[in-house]
C-alpha cells in the first residue's frame, strides 16, 4: 500500500476497474471504496456496463466470418464475388407529409451508400416522368456527355451500352450528390420502360450489390473502386438485376482513372 | 499466407465486433471492416512493424470518423427492421446498451468500446486516437457517466473525486 492518506482520484477509480492501476495502490482504492459507497456504486455500475457490452456484442466476434471478408477474395482484382451474394436490404421508412423524414434521436444513421441510393431514387422518380426534358445532354452526343460528366465529377463517367437488353441511351445530366457532383444517365426501352444510372463518390472502396425498394421503384446499388453506382428502375426486380449486371460488366471494361 | 496476412485475418472477428458496436448497422459495420482490410492488405509493404492489432483498430476508427463526417448533414431515419425475434429479456437489455452507446459523441464511444469491449490499454487507445493519455481518461470518464445515466434514465453529472 502506498500512503492511504492520499485521496483516491477519479482517474484512479477508472484505472482500478481497467487494471491500469499500479499494484501498490489497489489496496488504497479498495479501502476508499469500502468507505465511500457512492464511488463503490459507480465502480459497480461500470463493471455491470462491461458485462452488458460483452453480452450484447461478443456474439459478433463468435460468428463465422462472412465470405465477403475473406482475404483471398479481397486481394483479387477480379470481382466475380459481387454476383455471389445479392443481399436484399429493404428499407422502409415513413415520410411525413412534406417533411420527408422522421428524425429519431437514437436511430442508426444510414450508410453513405444507402443515403445516395435514396437520392438516386428521388432523381429517378423526378426525371423519368419527364416527356420534354428528361435529360440535359441527349444520347446522340454521347462522347460530349461522357467528357462533360467526367470533368465535373472527377472519375471516369462512361455511358454503358445497354442495347443487349433493349435499352437505348436517352441522355444524361449532372446532379448535386451528398458527397459532391453525381452523374445521372437515363435509358429507355421500346415499350417506354426507363432505367437510370446514378454514380457518386463513395467512401467505401467496394461493396456487394444490394437491392432497395420504395413504393414502385427499385434500385440495385454497389460501390466499386471508390465510386458508388445506383441503377434504378421499376418494381420488376429480375429485370432490374439484369440491367444492373450489364451496367456492372460495362464498368468493369472501362479503365477507371486512379483505380 | 504471409505472417502479416495471418495476423490481419486473426483480427477479423474482433474488428467485426468493434465495428458493430461503433456503427450499429450490421451492413455498415461489415463495410467498415471490409474497407479496413482492403487498406491494410494494400499497405502491407508500408507496414514496417509494430502492433498490427492497434493499427487495424486505428484504420477502422478513422474510416468511421470519415463516414460520419460525410453523413453529418444527412437526414436521419429509422430502419424498419431492428433486432431479431429473440427472448425478450436479454434482447431488451441489449437494446438498452445499444441506445446508451448511441447517446455518446464519437470519440467517447470509440474510447469506451476500445477499453471495455476490446480490452486495449490506455496507452494503446491514446495511440489509436492520436491524443494524450489524459484525454483518453477524460473521454472514458464522460462516456461511462453518460452511459450509466442513460441506462438509469437520468441526466448525468460528473463528480470530481479530490
Amino acid at each position: 500500500m502506498t500512503d492511504p492518506k492520499i485521496p483516491v482520484t477519479e482517474d484512479e477509480l477508472h484505472a482500478y476497474v481497467d487494471n491500469e492501476l499500479p499494484g501498490e495502490r489497489r489496496g488504497d482504492v479498495e479501502a476508499w471504496l469500502a468507505t465511500h459507497p457512492e464511488d463503490a456504486e459507480r465502480v459497480q455500475a461500470w463493471r455491470t456496463m462491461a458485462e452488458a457490452l460483452h453480452a450484447r456484442y461478443d456474439a459478433v466476434a463468435n460468428e463465422p466470418v462472412p465470405r465477403r471478408l475473406d482475404l483471398e477474395r479481397l486481394m483479387q482484382p477480379a470481382r466475380k464475388w459481387l454476383y455471389g451474394a445479392i443481399a436484399a436490404s429493404v428499407l422502409s421508412f415513413v415520410a411525413g407529409s412534406g417533411a420527408g423524414w422522421i428524425a429519431h434521436g437514437a436511430a442508426a444513421k444510414p450508410s453513405l451508400l444507402q443515403s445516395f441510393t435514396l437520392e438516386a431514387l428521388d432523381a429517378h422518380r423526378l426525371y423519368v416522368v419527364e416527356v420534354r426534358h428528361p435529360v440535359e445532354v441527349p444520347g446522340s452526343e454521347r462522347v460530349h456527355l461522357q467528357q462533360w460528366l467526367t470533368k465535373r465529377c472527377g472519375w471516369d463517367v462512361r455511358a454503358p451500352e445497354l442495347g443487349a437488353t433493349g435499352l437505348k441511351l436517352v441522355g444524361g445530366r449532372l446532379l448535386p450528390g451528398p458527397t459532391g457532383p453525381a452523374s445521372f444517365l437515363m435509358y429507355e426501352g421500346p415499350s417506354g420502360e426507363r432505367f437510370t444510372v446514378y454514380t457518386a463518390k463513395a467512401s467505401a472502396e467496394a461493396t456487394q450489390m444490394r437491392y432497395l425498394a420504395k413504393d414502385n421503384v427499385g434500385a440495385m446499388f454497389w460501390a466499386d473502386r471508390g465510386v458508388g453506382y445506383v441503377v434504378s428502375g421499376g418494381s420488376d426486380r429480375e429485370r432490374l438485376t439484369q440491367v444492373a449486371r450489364l451496367v456492372y460488366e460495362q464498368s468493369d471494361k472501362s479503365d477507371m482513372s486512379g483505380g | 499466407m504471409s505472417a502479416f496476412r495471418q495476423s490481419v485475418e486473426a483480427m477479423i472477428p474482433a474488428l467485426r465486433r468493434y465495428a458493430r458496436a461503433l456503427a450499429r448497422d450490421a451492413d455498415v459495420a461489415d463495410d467498415l471492416v471490409q474497407d479496413t482490410l482492403v487498406r491494410a492488405l494494400r499497405s502491407e509493404r508500408l507496414f514496417i512493424g509494430g502492433d498490427v492489432r492497434s493499427w487495424l483498430y486505428t484504420i477502422l476508427t478513422n474510416l468511421n470518423k470519415n463516414r460520419r463526417r460525410s453523413l453529418a448533414r444527412r437526414p436521419q431515419f429509422m430502419p424498419l427492421l431492428e433486432g431479431n425475434p429473440d427472448a425478450s429479456g436479454t434482447e431488451a437489455e441489449g437494446r438498452d446498451i445499444e441506445r446508451a452507446l448511441a447517446t455518446l459523441v464519437e470519440e467517447q464511444r470509440a474510447v469506451l468500446l476500445l477499453v471495455m469491449l476490446e480490452g486495449l490499454s490506455y496507452r494503446e487507445v491514446a495511440d489509436i486516437q492520436g491524443v494524450p493519455i489524459g484525454t483518453v481518461m477524460s473521454r472514458l470518464a464522460r462516456a461511462r457517466a453518460h452511459v450509466k445515466a442513460a441506462l438509469e434514465g437520468v441526466r448525468p453529472s460528473l463528480r470530481r473525486v479530490k
